[in-house]
């Protein structure tokens, strides 16, 4: 059974790159929850197309629903690459609705936005192994990458062999450490920026075109 | 004291065993051989099974990465509130640097190979913690 996906999702992906070679790139978007995903997301697409793509909060899970923002074009050094980009919801191992009560939320409210997350996220990892050319994986740099859910989604990424960035998001802040992912992943290149404010944008530009166009 | 259950010939998965105890954590010991033979859902059934029976999962052999990227979209499909608040799974020995003669007493194994365990996330801590489990499992071999 499992050579059979494996054979499965092979041949699927070889003919999507036959047939698929004028569609735009699908970039997925992943990451811990509360990371800045949608931040940047919503920074990108506002860049380039004006409008943006879902709401942020610093209530973790906030996304719960991989939401895509099309025909993305990002011109550099003269060349335009067209993405698509695929915000998804931050991924995690566990969810625990008390969590969420700590927000002021009802626990009604608690219990369906964990349902919601957990939706969500396994339809994320659906996405990564399927659906998805490349990703942007964001850390929020102020926190710990070294943990199991980050190892297990890079090794995910890698073992798909999909070009990956590593952003090391919210650089504004003081306790920020981009050297700390840097050694946590060595075998990637890490960027540094501020989502919300901003900051080194031009270089996360630079490198969505040389990685992904 | 922690029960130690390891995988016999015909061990047939956690379940049916002794309930748990006040303060008694199960581990199951999951050997390089019976994994070798099991599909990929086979062993996220029997990981998430044992995990939910409040038992602590031990693989001597690691999960491939679409094995782990099936696992938690499996756990997540199954959180439920009040009920499974999902997994922790933890690498052992945690880095490269690492004392590797902990993991070799554990197994009694001679190679480098990284444990995967894998408990409940509300009882996780009690791996990091319980010294005791850790002797438990040590003193079986
Ligand atoms: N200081 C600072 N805060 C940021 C930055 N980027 C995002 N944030 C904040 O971090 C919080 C989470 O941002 P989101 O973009 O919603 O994070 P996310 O990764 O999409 O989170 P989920 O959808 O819940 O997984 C929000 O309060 C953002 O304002 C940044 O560069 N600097
Ligand atoms: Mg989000």
């Amino acid at each position: 059974m499992g050579l059979f996906t494996n054979l499965k999702d092979s041949v699927s992906r070889v003919t999507d790159k036959l047939f698929s070679a004028q569609e735009p790139k699908r970039i997925g978007i992943y990451g811990p929850p509360n990371a800045g995903k949608t931040t940047l997301a919503n920074r990108i697409a506002r860049d380039w197309t004006g409008d943006a793509v879902g709401p942020e909060s610093h209530i973790p899970h906030e996304t719960r629903r991989a939401r895509r923002k099309e025909d993305v074009e990002i011109e550099r050094n003269g060349k335009t690459v067209t993405i698509d980009i695929v915000d998804t919801p931050g991924v995690t191992t566990k969810v625990d609705y008390e969590e969420f009560l700590d927000h002021d939320m009802e626990k009604d409210d608690a219990v369906r936005r964990s349902r919601e997350a957990t939706e969500g996220v396994a339809e994320a990892m659906h996405w990564l192994r399927e659906d998805v050319d490349g990703v942007i994986y964001v850390l929020d740099s102020t926190t710990d990458p070294f943990t199991q859910v980050n190892t297990m989604l890079i090794g995910i990424i890698e073992s798909q062999d999909l070009p990956v960035l590593i952003l090391a998001n919210k650089t504004d802040l003081e306790e920020s450490s981009v050297q700390r992912i840097q050694n946590a992943f060595p075998q990637h290149e890490t960027i540094p920026l501020s989502a919300l404010e901003g900051d080194n944008m031009d270089e996360v530009y630079e490198k969505i075109a040389e990685y992904f166009g | 004291m922690p029960e130690v259950k390891g995988n016999g010939p015909n061990g047939d998965g956690p379940n049916g065993d002794a309930p748990d105890d006040a303060g008694g954590v199960q581990i199951d010991l999951i050997g390089a051989d019976r994994m070798a033979n099991m599909a990929a859902m086979e062993k996220i059934r029997m990981i998430l099974d044992g995990v939910r029976d409040n038992n602590i999962v031990i693989l001597e052999t690691g999960l491939s990465p679409d094995e782990e990227s099936k696992l938690i979209e499996v756990t997540m499909t199954e959180i439920s509130p009040d009920e499974f608040n999902g997994i922790e799974i933890e690498t052992y020995p945690r880095s490269e640097t690492t004392d590797q003669s902990f993991l070799d007493r554990l197994m009694g194994n001679e190679s480098t190979q990284k444990l995967t365990v894998i408990g409940p996330a509300n009882q996780i801590e009690t791996l990091h913690k319980d010294e005791n489990l850790i002797s438990a499992l040590v003193s079986r071999k």
